[in-house]
């Protein structure tokens, strides 16, 4: 996995002073995206956006057509049970999108290591994460049952290589 | 049966660090009983009246003598010596300490068993039929396919914060032992008109506060595309099912307000998105996995008859025994409906027992079945007399299968937060105005009660022949009675027959409904169903509550 700044925070280095609330967590390594992230409707209403915002509820597919001028899609976690912002993620990646999808919101230590798999390579949480804990999250499984977005091999294909 | 390889071991074991560093971080303070809880609800431990409550999964209902060894031993170290079978296949402890939490998920580690995803909003354990590798009428063993769909939900990325729980049933047969009709998903394995094995898909099926009997959601599917299939079920459910009332959340009422139509389109249309990502398991995988399913080492040629000259004996074999595909074979159902009994529940000794005769006599195999018994499947019919006589020694041998005894309970007000009104003495005393006498319970034949103390249904009473539901009225509890229902393959909802009862009166009010059925059946092989579908409510109306 590649770092970015943030990403070395995360591997135990000294946290960098964030400039911006609330902390991120980056796993791309290109250059972090900031401009107005529009809500969906307005973004589809054809305003010259970069970056949108999905709530749950909302059809993550209606950005399909657009992924050629987006670069960011942040997916809302008003609460952190609300579980629909996974199926959106899987749905941009398997469409294809390979932009920045960021969680953002309640998002826990503990749901992270899920985001990851189902495509999420942001994370924007309303309280900074232990980056000692994240780093002990993300490593802890050896091996994965089923295929998700993050292309991690199954036990399956290991199985019968 | 299924045994562990070093992919599934790791996986268990990265599990069983992650939740001993979830209790450290929670008992440290660093979250909140809130942020913990769906964890914890993860890894089955529920907050329950008086201590923590711990569902140990059993995926399918299987487990080895080893694994049942291992389930007296947390009785006996981890609680009060006694351990309580559900009707999900699973076994629940009540009285867990969390201190004590993570030594004991390190013991069941030991024998390749965890309590994952046996409560909280996601994927539960799979369920299965408890006669599956053993019963005449099946197309083949429904387990391996059970055991796919077990390690394809595991940790599942997208599907652990659904809007509700999600329950899976796998059949292989015309006969339903699963009440697959009653699950949110229910698959039955068949072999279509061209000879090619598939799935008939029901969806949507449910107890609790609104019963509703499943839905075809496709005809067909092949075997080897019922994972991808399952993905484009959950992928709907996840994005759609309402999250604004937890009464309105599992995937029924979706189905319901959608409509099968619409709800199938939007399946098909999500299905044809990720079955061309190659999400389905490799034949390869599925050949390895039915051949760990493979028959045990029948002995060729064991005689097959019975000496059933020891009275006691015949009257167990006639009502506990069922026929094995196997000549010289048969499937004995140990009932945990003993007199003046808790439905379900087992000692740390009595388990043992059950472990003992299963390496000894049963190809050291054991299931739990959804009616809180427990099936030893591959017995040579000349060790039943012997295995009996143990069982007997162990009062593991009553003769009550699918008998008037043989009573469905959730632990009701005795252990759990949610109930309105007590169930296991309901069912107690059901039982004891019959138990003196199994001539008598064998005469009024079948019999399925059905005993839950809240709405939510734990103890299935939408599905009993006579269901019975403990409310609360005004600060008492109070009892409702509901006749009709069935899970098996003649599914069917049981209806409110007319205004609840106190405790007496439920006791006497099931009395005089039996009293009513005995003088009303047809035949005496008609059964107290069947007399119901027959006649209709109004006569036993009439004799409850004239």
């Amino acid at each position: 996995m590649r770092d970015n700044q943030d990403q070395i925070a995360v591997s135990g280095a000294p946290s960098p002073a964030l400039d911006d609330t609330p902390a991120r967590l980056r796993f791309r390594d290109d250059a972090p995206f900031e401009s107005p992230i529009a809500p969906l409707a307005d973004f589809l209403a054809g305003g010259n956006f970069a970056a949108v915002r999905i709530e749950p509820g909302e059809d993550a597919r209606e950005l399909v057509p657009h992924f050629d001028r987006l670069k960011l899609v942040e997916i809302a976690f008003p609460k952190f049970r609300d579980g629909r912002g996974y199926s959106s993620a899987a749905v941009l990646r398997q469409a294809g999108f390979t932009g920045e999808i960021r969680a953002a919101g309640d998002v826990l230590v503990d749901q992270i290591g899920f985001m990851r798999r189902v495509g999420f390579d942001s994370f924007a949480p309303n309280k900074p994460l232990d980056p000692k804990v994240v780093k002990a999250t993300l490593d802890r499984y050896p091996y994965v049952y089923m295929k998700a977005a993050d292309g991690k091999v199954p036990v399956w294909a290991l199985r019968h290589g | 049966m299924y045994r562990y390889d070093q992919y599934d071991q790791a996986i268990v074991d990265a599990r069983v660090a992650e939740f001993k560093d979830q209790v450290g971080r929670r008992l440290r303070n660093e979250i909140t009983e809130d942020q913990f809880k769906p964890l914890r609800l993860m890894n089955g431990l529920y907050l329950q009246l008086h201590a923590y409550m711990l569902r140990v999964a059993i995926p399918y209902g299987t487990l080895s003598g080893t694994q049942m060894r291992m389930l007296a031993h947390i009785a006996r170290t981890y609680d009060r010596d006694y351990g309580h079978f559900t009707t999900r296949q699973n076994i629940q402890y009540n009285w867990i300490k969390l201190e004590q939490f993570s030594d004991l998920l390190d013991d069941l580690s030991k024998v390749e068993m965890h309590a994952f995803q046996t409560s909280g909003n996601c994927i539960r354990n799979i369920s299965s039929d408890q006669f599956a590798g053993a019963a005449a009428d099946e197309i083949a063993d429904p387990r391996p396919y059970a055991e796919l769909l077990r390690q394809w939900s595991t940790l599942h990325p997208e599907f652990s914060f659904l809007p509700r729980k999600f329950k899976i049933a796998v059949i292989a047969s015309d006969s339903d032992r699963a009440a697959i009709q009653l699950h949110d998903i229910g698959l039955q394995l068949y072999r279509n008109a061209d000879g090619v094995t598939g799935f008939r898909v029901y969806v949507g099926g449910g107890m609790g506060r609104t019963p509703i009997i499943g839905k075809v959601v496709r005809e067909f599917i092949p075997v080897g595309q019922f994972l991808s299939y399952s993905e484009a079920i959950l992928r709907v459910y996840n994005r759609h099912g309402r999250r604004d009332n937890i009464y309105k959340a599992r995937i029924k009422i979706l189905v319901t307000e959608l409509g099968i139509e619409e709800f199938t389109r939007q399946v098909e249309a999500e299905w044809a998105t990720l079955e061309p990502l190659g999400l389905d398991a490799p034949q390869a995988e599925y050949d390895r996995i039915i051949a760990q399913f493979a028959d045990p080492a029948y002995e060729i040629g064991a005689p097959d008859t019975i000496d059933l000259s020891d009275p006691d004996f015949k009257l167990w074999v006639d009502q506990n025994v069922h026929a094995h595909k196997q000549p010289g074979y048969a499937i004995a159902t140990i009932s945990l409906k003993p007199k003046s009994g808790i439905p379900g529940d087992a000692s740390s000794a009595q388990m043992d027992v059950i472990a003992d005769l299963a390496e000894k006599y049963a190809h050291d195999e054991i299931r739990v079945t959804h009616s809180q018994n427990l099936v030893l499947a591959h017995v040579r019919k000349v060790d039943l007399y012997a295995m009996w006589q143990a069982l007997a020694a162990a009062d593991l041998a009553t003769p009550n299968l699918d008998l008037v005894t043989d009573i469905i309970a959730c632990p009701g007000m005795d252990y759990c937060t949610l109930a309105n009104a007590r169930s296991i003495p309901i069912a107690q005393k059901i039982a004891a105005k019959f138990e003196n006498s199994i001539s008598e319970q064998r005469d009024i034949g079948e019999l399925k009660i059905k005993v839950s103390g809240c709405i939510n249904g734990c103890g299935h009473h939408h599905a009993g022949h006579i269901g019975i539901l403990g409310v609360d009225k005004k600060g008492e509890e109070a009892y409702q009675l509901l006749l009709g229902g069935s899970g098996a393959e003649d599914a069917s909802l049981a209806k409110i027959l007319g205004p609840g009862f106190d405790e007496n009166g439920i006791i006497d009010a099931v009395d005089k409904l039996i009293a009513f059925y005995r003088s009303a059946r047809s035949a005496p092989t008609e059964r107290f169903l069947d007399t119901y579908r027959r006649l209709g409510a109004a006569p036993f109306k009439e004799a409850v509550y004239a």
